[in-house]
C-alpha cells in the first residue's frame, strides 16, 4: 500500500505547493506505516524527476502523449498507477491542476474525495478531515467512505516537505500509448508574463481593488509597491471583471487561496469571497477611503486614505 | 440538440451563513436562497446558445433535491429554461460524487448532447460534480469555462481559467463543461415570466424511479463558524505604518 502524491511542477522543479501535500503524505504515513511516493506525469521528465526523487521516490510516467495535461489521459494514468500500487490516499495540491483531474481520476476508482483540505485528525483511528465551506464563512470537519482517499490540501495551511538525506528512486510507469483516451485537444495557453514571483508562493502578495481603473494605473502603483515589497501582485474579482488584470491574480474563493507573511489591501472593500482566499495571511494591512470598509475587520494594520496618495508615499517610505 | 444544466439551490451569497449553534449544519431559518451563481451563468450560457442555434435547441433545468427546489426551478423556468426536472431526495445528504451518479442516471434517460453546470456550488465549495460526471460518462470534459465557441454543430472550444492562464481546449459533444464567473452575466427573471413560471410543470422524479442509490462517500461531522476578525490598529500615516510593520510585526 502507498500514498501517492501527484506531483506539479515548473520547467525543473516540483512546485512547493507540491511538497506541502508530500509533507501531509509523510505525516499520514508514518501513522500507517505506508510508503510515501510521488507520481510525476508529462513528457521529457527527467530533471524533473530527479528533482522530485530529492524528496520521496518516484514514479515516473513519461510519454510524449502527456505533455499536456489533459483530464481524459491524466485522470486515467493516476487511476491506472493507484489501482496497481494499490494506493490507499491520493493527495495533491489543491490547484486547478488538481481540482480538473482528481474528481475524474476518483469517478474511475470509485474513490471518495475531499477538497481544499486545510487540517487533519485522528479519532478512533477514522481520518477526520478539516475544509472550508460557505466560501470559508464556516469550517466542516468531514470523513470519507470508500478507498482510496483522494485529498487535495491548501498548500498554504501545510509547510513544503524538506528533501530527504538520501534521494529515492526513480521508476518508470509504462505508459501504453494505445489505453489513453483522446477526448480534449489542447490549443494553447495565454498568460500575462510577469517577473514577480507566484502569487501562492510569495512572501509578500500586495494586492488591490476596485479603486484602481485601468492596467497602467496597476503597475504604476501596485506593481511598483509590489516591487519594492518583493511581492506578488495580486487582485479581486472586481478588477479582473473589468479586464484590467488577468484572472490567475485573482485572490478568492474562485481564485487563488494565499497566505503570505504579508498581505497588503489597497482599495479593497473585503467581501466574503474575496477573504476567503486571504484571511490566514499572518499580518494583513488595509487601505481604503472608507473607516468603515469590512476589510479592517481583518486586517492588523489600518490606514484609512486615497489609495492614489498613499501607495506612492509608502514605496518613498520603503525606499528610504 | 439538447442541453442539461443541474442547478442547486444555495443561500443567498448576499447574506452571512450562520452554524446551528449544536454543529448540525447552518442556520436555515432565516436564509433566502437563490440559484447556485455558477449553475445561472451555465443556464445563461444554455439560453445564448438556443437564441444563436435557433429552437432545435432545448435547455432542461435539473435538480436534485427536496420540493424547496422548485423554487429556484421556477426561477430557471422564467429564465428561459423549456423544461424543469427535480429528482426528489433528501439533499441533507448529498455529496459531488452521488449528485454526479445521479445526473449521470438522468443523463441515460435525457440523453443530451452537453452537460453545462457550474465549476462549484457556492455552499460546499467542492468543485467536483462535474469531472466526476464526466469520468462516470467517459465524456469529454472542460472545466472552468470562460468562453464557449461551436467550430462545428458537435465540436467545441472552450476557453479555460486556469492557475497558469487561460487554457483552450477543443473537445465533441457529448461532454461535461463546467462554468466560470466570466463566462457572461446572467439575466435577470422578469416578474410576468416568474409568474407565469408558477404555472408551469416541474417533472419530478424520485430518485428510486430513478434506480440510483444515494451513497455519499463523503459526511460532514460537524460544522464550525470559522473565526473572523483580528484587532484593527488603526495607523495615522505611512510612516507609523513602516515603522511598525519593521519593529513590530518584523514583516519587512
Ligand atoms: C460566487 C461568487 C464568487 C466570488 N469570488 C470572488 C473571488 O474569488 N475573489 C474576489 O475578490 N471576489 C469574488 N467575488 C466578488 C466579491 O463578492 C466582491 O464583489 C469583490 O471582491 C469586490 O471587489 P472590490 O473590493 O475590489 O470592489 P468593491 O467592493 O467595489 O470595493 C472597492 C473598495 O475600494 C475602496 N476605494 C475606492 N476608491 C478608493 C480610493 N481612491 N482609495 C482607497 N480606497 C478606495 C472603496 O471604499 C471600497 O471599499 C465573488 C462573488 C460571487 C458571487
Ligand atoms: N443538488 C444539486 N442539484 C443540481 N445540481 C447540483 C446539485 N449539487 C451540485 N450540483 C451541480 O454540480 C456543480 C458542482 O457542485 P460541487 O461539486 O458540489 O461544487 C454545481 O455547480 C451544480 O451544477
Amino acid at each position: 500500500m502507498v500514498i501517492l502524491v501527484v506531483a506539479e511542477y515548473d520547467t525543473a522543479h516540483v512546485r512547493p505547493g507540491s511538497r506541502s501535500a508530500l509533507g501531509v503524505a509523510r505525516d499520514l504515513a508514518a501513522r500507517s506505516g505506508e510508503r510515501v511516493e510521488w507520481l510525476v506525469l508529462g513528457s521529457g521528465l527527467d530533471s524533473v524527476a530527479s528533482d522530485a526523487a530529492r524528496f520521496a521516490p518516484v514514479t515516473v510516467a513519461d510519454h510524449p502523449l502527456l505533455v499536456q495535461a489533459t483530464a481524459d489521459r491524466y485522470a486515467r494514468v493516476i487511476a491506472d498507477v493507484a489501482r496497481a500500487h494499490e494506493a490507499s490516499v491520493i493527495l495533491a495540491n489543491a490547484t486547478t491542476f488538481a481540482k480538473d483531474i482528481l474528481p475524474r481520476a476518483a469517478a474511475l476508482l470509485g474513490a471518495a474525495m475531499a477538497g481544499d483540505v486545510t487540517g487533519y485528525s485522528f479519532a478512533d483511528g477514522e481520518l477526520l478531515l478539516r475544509r472550508p465551506m460557505y466560501a470559508g464563512a464556516t469550517t466542516a470537519t468531514v470523513t470519507l467512505a470508500g478507498r482510496p482517499y483522494i485529498i487535495t490540501v491548501r498548500a498554504s495551511a501545510f509547510p513544503p516537505a524538506e528533501p530527504l538525506a538520501k534521494s529515492g528512486e526513480c521508476v518508470a510507469w509504462n505508459v501504453v500509448a494505445a489505453t489513453l483516451p483522446n477526448q480534449i485537444e489542447y490549443v494553447g495557453l495565454e498568460s500575462r508574463p510577469t517577473m514577480r514571483p507566484d502569487l501562492t508562493e510569495a512572501r509578500v502578495v500586495v494586492s488591490v481593488g476596485r479603486a484602481f481603473r485601468s492596467s497602467e494605473e496597476f503597475e504604476q502603483y501596485v506593481g511598483r509597491l509590489a516591487d519594492a515589497l518583493k511581492g506578488a501582485a495580486g487582485c479581486t474579482r472586481a478588477l479582473v471583471d473589468d479586464g484590467i488584470t488577468p484572472n490567475e491574480w485573482q485572490v478568492g474563493q474562485t481564485g487563488k487561496v494565499v497566505a503570505p507573511e504579508l498581505y497588503v489591501a489597497l482599495g479593497i472593500s473585503g467581501a466574503i469571497q474575496h477573504l476567503a482566499g486571504m484571511k490566514n495571511s499572518r499580518i494583513v494591512v488595509a487601505v481604503n477611503s472608507d473607516a468603515e470598509a469590512p476589510i479592517f475587520s481583518i486586517a492588523n494594520y489600518g490606514l484609512v486614505g486615497d489609495v492614489r496618495q498613499i501607495t506612492p508615499a509608502l514605496i518613498e517610505e520603503l525606499n528610504r | 440538440m439538447k442541453i442539461l444544466v443541474p442547478t442547486k439551490r444555495v443561500p443567498s451569497t448576499d447574506e452571512p451563513v450562520r452554524v446551528h449553534p449544536d454543529g448540525s449544519g447552518i442556520d436555515n431559518a432565516t436564509l433566502t436562497h437563490m440559484i447556485n451563481p455558477f449553475d445561472a451563468i451555465a443556464l445563461e450560457e444554455a439560453l445564448r446558445i438556443r437564441e444563436r442555434q435557433g429552437p432545435g435547441v432545448g435547455v432542461v433545468a435539473v435538480g436534485i433535491g427536496s420540493v424547496a427546489f422548485e423554487s429556484e426551478l421556477r426561477t430557471a423556468l422564467a429564465m428561459g429554461a423549456d423544461r424543469a426536472l427535480r429528482i426528489d431526495c433528501d439533499d441533507s445528504v448529498l455529496d459531488p460524487w452521488s449528485v454526479a451518479q445521479v445526473l449521470a442516471a438522468i443523463v441515460r434517460r435525457e440523453k443530451p448532447d452537453l452537460v453545462l453546470m457550474g465549476k462549484q456550488a457556492v455552499d460546499d465549495d467542492s468543485n467536483q460534480a462535474g469531472q466526476i460526471l464526466a469520468g462516470l460518462l467517459d465524456w469529454p470534459q472542460a472545466t472552468f469555462a470562460s468562453k464557449i465557441q461551436f467550430l462545428e454543430p458537435a465540436r467545441l472550444q472552450v476557453a479555460r481559467e486556469t492557475d497558469r492562464g487561460l487554457e483552450t481546449v477543443v473537445i465533441r459533444l457529448p461532454a461535461v463543461v463546467t462554468t466560470d464567473l466570466r463566462l457572461n452575466e446572467p439575466r435577470y427573471a422578469s416578474l410576468p415570466a416568474l409568474m407565469k413560471a408558477r404555472k408551469r410543470p416541474i417533472e419530478t422524479v424520485s430518485q428510486r424511479e430513478l434506480g440510483v442509490s444515494l451513497e455519499p462517500k463523503v459526511r460532514i461531522m460537524r460544522l464550525e463558524q470559522a473565526a473572523v476578525g483580528r484587532e484593527c490598529v488603526r495607523v495615522a500615516d505611512v510612516a507609523e505604518l513602516v515603522r511598525r510593520l519593521r519593529y513590530e510585526a518584523k514583516v519587512i
